[in-house]
């Protein structure tokens, strides 16, 4: 499990902790909720400690420790032998890490596991200053990307201004609880927006979608700081994104 | 009461000479707050307010004012309290759905469904499935509505004998119900609500989950085929899924009060929030489309 070899030294999952032990003695590879690899309060003003405590601690750990129990049956199913759970779990499992189905995943949890840790690690820079994004020459995130991404940016969308401007107005208007993406199509070498509902993942809008950065835009995001006022949260975002990692997938993807 | 009565006095005549389409906005509530503790207490049935009532809930005539309106609400925003925050219900009110108010009201200026009901709006902008523009500011403005309508402080305990009775009909008991509706209320992801509702075919009560603004009102039934709306005309349209009550399952719903606790927020709705009265009040409305039991000819 790829989640496995990138989750930090200690965790902060206790509740999953006991689940996974149980499930390591009988050579289940469960996943440990990943640290941050900044402070709560890191990404202040722009999302407030609490939120990242509530958001990392209560929201991401519960969908861990659910991933962890779909295994663990998984587990359990196979050593009965029972063959349609097998069946099932399996598909939920595959089609969580990213797999083919166009179908509602069964087990919701185990998508939003993974797109909380993407957005916690790798679409939100972090500490401001710092996590390695000087060289793009300002504090943290927010500073925008200046190699090809930032060519291929102005030359899809514009201008930068015009795609922070489209993804904060598709974000506002998305109904309910969803992520907006930048995201860039493997084949076409395009970069487009996209929304996703609820915890879908952006391989639902096309194959050959890669998320450069994504935007988590269910209300427990931002609700305690920001309210109703969800415009506000996403002009605020940009002040935190990650453009060195959305380089680097973009570098990678088009080389 | 008084806010109430003076409501009343601007609804334009009895339900048989309300037109089909209205073409101006009805004015209906001011924009003040009134406290009715209880629908279904005596002096309220006895003056005969009621059935004002009962024809406001089945006409929805609570849409819209161009200028400045907002919706009644039927308690204080402090009057859910322990349950439901002032701070939320202020928010929930007076920010989220004033937004979906004021959305709404902007849209009909240049829509087509302009002096259209609620009701009427809500399924003729589902399009069968394909959703208007207006489609989720009506349906967000009805279901909040309907959910303010669905509590009352000191709310919970045990359903009238009527309610009760269906309950345990189709649920075998309360507490079966209680746990369905949590459970289903828990196993809805992302935002939406969930619903108590008369099936109309079926002739029993069910608890179902929507996504978002989904609204039992557009849904039909399971197969999803809409009566159609020409069948009636100046009643209100037998819908296929009578909603009894909603709650809201939007994480700005519970999450100032409740964090990331669902469970413990559908608990609490259902244990002290949820207006039996009001749903006593709904199913008699709904009997009069759906015969729930044999039916019983009087002798002469």
């Amino acid at each position: 499990m790829a989640l496995r070899t990138l989750a930090s030294r200690k965790t902060l999952a206790a509740a999953a902790l006991p689940l996974a032990a149980a499930a390591a003695a009988r050579g289940v590879t469960t996943v440990a909720l990943p640290d941050l690899p900044y402070d709560y309060g890191a990404l202040e003003p722009a999302i407030s400690g609490e939120i990242m405590r509530l958001h990392h601690q209560k929201h991401h750990a519960t969908y861990v420790a659910n991933y962890n129990k779909a295994l663990e049956q998984l587990d359990a199913a196979v050593a009965k032998g029972d063959a349609p759970a097998i069946v099932h779990l399996q598909s939920a499992i595959k089609f969580n890490g990213g797999g083919e189905a166009k179908s509602r995943p069964p087990y919701p949890f185990l998508a939003y596991g993974f797109l909380s840790f993407f957005f916690f690690v790798l679409f939100i820079a972090g500490d401001a200053g710092g996590g390695g994004s000087e060289e793009l020459g300002g504090e943290g995130g927010g500073e925008p990307p200046h190699a090809k991404l930032g060519w291929a940016i102005d030359e899809d969308f514009g201008s930068f201004e015009a795609l922070v401007k489209k993804m904060s107005a598709e974000g506002a208007a998305l109904q309910g609880s969803g992520w907006v993406w930048l995201a860039l199509d493997k084949e076409a070498k395009k970069l487009s927006v996209e929304t996703t509902a609820n915890q879908d993942p952006l391989v639902t809008k096309g194959a050959n979608l890669v998320p450069l950065l994504g935007i988590d835009v269910w209300e427990h995001a931002y609700y305690l700081q920001y309210k109703n006022v969800r415009p506000d949260y996403l002009s605020n975002i940009w002040k935190v994104m990650n453009w060195k990692y959305a380089g680097e997938v973009y570098e990678n993807a088009t080389a | 009461m008084a806010a109430f009565a003076s409501a009343l006095r601007v609804l334009p005549s009895p339900p048989a000479a309300v037109p089909r389409r209205l073409r101006s906005l009805v004015i209906l509530y001011g924009g003040c707050s009134a406290f009715v503790s209880n629908f279904s207490s005596p002096s309220f049935l006895r003056t005969g307010l009621y059935r004002w009532w009962v024809y406001v809930v089945s006409y929805n005539l609570i849409v819209v004012r161009q200028d400045r309106f907002s919706m009644l609400l039927v308690f204080t925003t402090d009057a859910l309290e322990p349950y439901i925050s002032k701070r939320t219900v202020e928010l929930h009110w007076g920010k989220h759905q004033q937004d979906y108010v004021d959305s709404l009201n902007k849209q009909l200026a240049t829509s087509m469904f302009y002096g259209y009901t609620l009701e009427e709006l809500i399924k003729e902008a589902y399009n069968n499935g394909n959703p208007l523009p207006e489609y989720n500011n009506a349906a967000q403005v009805w279901n909040h509505h309907f959910f303010w309508e669905s509590m009352q402080p000191e709310g919970g305990g045990s359903p009238g004998r009527g309610v009760l009775q269906q309950i345990e009909k189709d649920f075998g008991s309360f507490t079966n119900f209680r746990e369905e509706f949590i459970r289903s209320a828990l196993s809805l992801l992302g935002s939406g609500w969930v619903w108590l509702v008369l099936k109309r075919k079926e002739r029993k009560f069910s608890v179902v989950h929507t996504q978002n603004a989904i609204s039992p009102l557009a849904l039909g039934d399971i197969n999803n085929s809409i009566p159609s709306i020409n069948l009636c005309d100046d009643i209100p349209c037998p819908l296929l899924l009578q909603p009894l009550i909603n709650l809201d399952l939007w994480e700005h719903a519970y999450y100032l009060d409740y964090k990331d606790d669902r469970r413990m927020y559908v608990t609490n709705f259902i244990d002290h929030l949820v207006s039996w009265d009001t749903v006593t009040l709904r199913m008699m409305r709904a009997e009069a489309f759906v015969n729930l039991g044999e039916p019983n000819i009087p002798v002469a």
